[in-house]
């Protein structure tokens, strides 16, 4: 149980498992961000829950066509803020009224008034970093190895190509008939995914 | 918006080709002239560290002269980096993702251009940990109730989310690079500083919420740092400084300073780079408007000061303003009204805003008018105020005058080093707002979708 709560955590951050043939997943590339959204629908229509797409850039529409929800960054967000609220309101009253009072003109050891600007600025940086930290919480990053990487097309992901990939560890996964689905859904090119272990045949080793 | 009929890879070859290619001349020549400025600063800092404070040219009672002034012009030009990239953001200004970038880049320099000032001007620069709450051997704690101490989380704060919103915006860039990495070392170094992006949606989902969300912050926090700079001379009592002006009025003269920093550094670098078609007149143009609307707020700050000065009748506040018109100092204060409030006007006339010769003499005079604005706060209201024995005329030294210099030679080495290594432009949100990313923009699902240019996939 907890084996396969980890792998749908890992699944939501498109980290997915090999079948037993080494066989990740199948990759087809789609001509433009409309097809894209377009197949992405049609395979999350059919029932396939483990599959993601890439692009260059992030397509609009495509998080409804996968059927996903709102990012959960937000919470981190929060919770980082408060966080920094508290640490700015704790540090200055502890410091001020509590350890270490000093007499500043006759001010208060402690009031919010000029406690302010240190609290806000405080606030501002846990929260900044609660989003950043939770988004690569949230994404699995860093995570230089990818088996989508072997793909010498993969390449232009980052250029100007759009893929999308399919996990065998999908329960509706099957090597021919995920590969005619994504044919028929306009695909211009498919090929399978292997995770290779072992790191001598490395494909980045071409050049 | 993007002219020139841009394809996703032309975007990709244009902006990382210049990352990629033999350095040439032209930069080494450029960063030699920014390491020698940078040689002076360190010169500089050293001689004063040596010989302590008394090298420059404070008195008494000007006590903040060149150094003060120095913080709080860096600190304001690197405002414009952070509204570009978080308050247009907010705006869903698609134009500012030409800029957004190197905008950002130059935050990051300008910030810490300004750290090193209120680092080196405390005398004892040995203590300076003092300012951070640590525990230390005294067992004392900084003085939070002090403006100059929320300086310092301010800034420092400022920093760190910058740099954090300029890297988070890189990691798709630096993924680009790596892709295109010819050398085993290059796709290392890159495969690292992009954590392994692959562009999946999932990914891009926590992503676009997390940039949203910095944005969100990053937009009161430009708001909140300079407002606090300002309070280190609206809390104190002297006329001139005491108004309550200071915080809006700062922050509006930040970000004119910094669009005029942006804008001289643009003009210059996208014809060295051949990228006019990604940063375009318009582009150009939008942010000369900026720096007009800035330009007369801050001029309106400057009436409504002389205004109040006269209306309250405090005989303080009446002397101070006319001794900045009339006093000692009238070509500095004459110098500043010039550049910051009359020459910008000349931005309502179209043809000069689109007007490179104009619009880059114009941003240089700009960020002079507003290292004067500074100067005249910071210097005028200190040499006079309540008690004529003490009034006493700052100039500053060789030393003021050099560290100045210096300090432009560091920022220009880092900036000439993020030019040549890194991404200057901001290819995956460029390519986003293309036309070509919509997803409607092709056709209706029979895949002969209209006029889009031709992408890898269809050279197979």
């Amino acid at each position: 149980m907890l084996t396969e709560l980890a792998e749908q955590v890992k699944a939501n951050m498109s980290i997915y498992g090999r079948s037993d043939t080494d066989l990740y997943g199948v990759l087809a590339e789609f001509r433009n961000p409309g097809e894209l959204v377009r197949a992405a629908e049609r395979v999350h229509e059919a029932g396939y829950r483990r599959f993601d797409t890439y692009s260059p850039f992030p397509i609009h529409g495509m998080d409804k066509a996968m059927g996903l929800g709102n990012s959960k960054v937000g919470l981190f967000c929060l919770i980082g803020g408060l966080m920094g609220l508290a640490t700015g309101y704790l540090l200055q009253w502890w410091t001020g009224a509590v350890d270490y009072p000093l007499n500043i003109s006759g001010k208060p050891a402690f009031a919010i008034e000029p406690s302010i600007p240190v609290i806000f600025e405080l606030t501002i940086l846990f929260a900044a970093l609660g989003a950043v930290l939770g988004m690569f919480a949230l994404n699995g990053l860093p995570r230089p190895y990818n088996p989508l990487f072997y793909s010498e097309r993969f390449a232009a992901a980052s250029d100007d190509a759009f893929f999308l990939h399919v996990a065998s560890s999908d329960r509706y996964f099957d090597l021919d008939r995920t590969t005619e689905m994504l044919r028929t859904l306009g695909a211009v090119f498919v090929e399978p995914i292997f995770d290779r272990e072992e790191v001598g045949d490395d494909a980045l080793d071409v050049l | 918006m993007v002219a020139g009929n841009l394809t996703f890879h032309d975007v990709t070859e244009l902006v990382s080709y210049h990352t990629e290619k033999r350095t040439p001349l032209g930069w080494y020549g450029a960063f030699g002239l920014a390491n020698i400025g940078l040689l002076i600063l360190l010169t500089c800092i050293a001689y004063l560290f040596w010989n302590g404070v008394g090298v420059w040219g404070l008195n008494n009672p000007v006590g903040w002269g060149f150094a003060i002034v120095n913080f709080v012009f860096w600190v304001g030009i690197g405002h414009a980096g952070t509204l570009i990239s978080a308050i247009l953001f907010l705006f869903r200004q698609q134009w500012r993702t030409a800029i957004n970038r190197s905008a950002e880049a130059m935050t990051l320099f300008a910030v810490m251009c300004a750290l090193l000032f209120p680092t080196i001007h405390v005398g004892r620069v040995w203590a300076i940990y003092w300012t951070l709450p640590f525990p230390n051997q005294m067992q004392m704690w900084p003085q939070f109730k002090s403006p100059l101490l929320w300086d310092v989380f301010a800034v420092s704060v400022y920093f760190m989310v910058s740099l954090i919103f300029w890297y988070v915006g890189l990691i798709p860039d630096l993924a680009t690079l790596r892709d295109r990495a010819r050398t085993k070392l290059r796709r290392r170094v890159m495969g690292v500083l992009s954590m392994g992006w692959t562009g999946a949606n999932r990914h891009w989902r926590n992503y676009e919420k997390a940039y949203l969300l910095l944005a969100a912050l990053a937009t009161p926090l430009v708001l909140s740092v300079h407002s606090v700079v300002s309070f280190d001379f609206a809390v104190s009592i002297i006329p001139g400084w005491h108004t309550t002006i200071f915080p809006p009025y700062f922050v509006a003269g930040a970000i004119f300073s910094g669009f005029a920093m942006v804008m001289t550094l643009l003009v210059i670098a996208r014809k060295v780079f051949g990228i006019e078609d990604i940063i375009t007149v318009n582009h150009l143009e939008k942010m000369n408007i900026i720096i007009l609307l800035t330009g007369t707020m801050v001029g309106f700050a400057y009436i409504t000061e002389f205004f109040i000065a006269w209306y309250s009748g405090v005989q303080y506040e009446v002397f101070a303003f006319k001794n900045r018109a009339f006093g000692p100092y009238a070509w500095a204060y004459w110098t500043m009204m010039s550049c910051n409030l009359l020459f910008p006007q000349l931005f309502w006339f179209k043809k000069l805003r689109r007007s490179i010769p104009v619009m880059f003499v114009l941003s240089i005079l700009v960020n002079i008018g507003m290292w004067f604005e500074r100067f005249v706060i910071t210097v005028i209201s200190l040499h006079r105020d309540y008690l004529p024995s003490s009034w006493d005329y700052y100039s500053p030294t060789l030393i003021d005058i050099l560290t100045l210099v210096g300090s432009f030679g560091l920022f220009f080495t880092l900036f000439l080093l993020f030019l040549r290594f890194f991404p200057m432009v901001a290819m995956s949100e460029i390519k986003g707002v293309l036309p070509q990313a919509d997803p409607h923009y092709h056709g209706r699902g029979d895949g002969q979708a209209g006029t889009h240019p031709p992408t890898l996939a269809d050279t197979v």
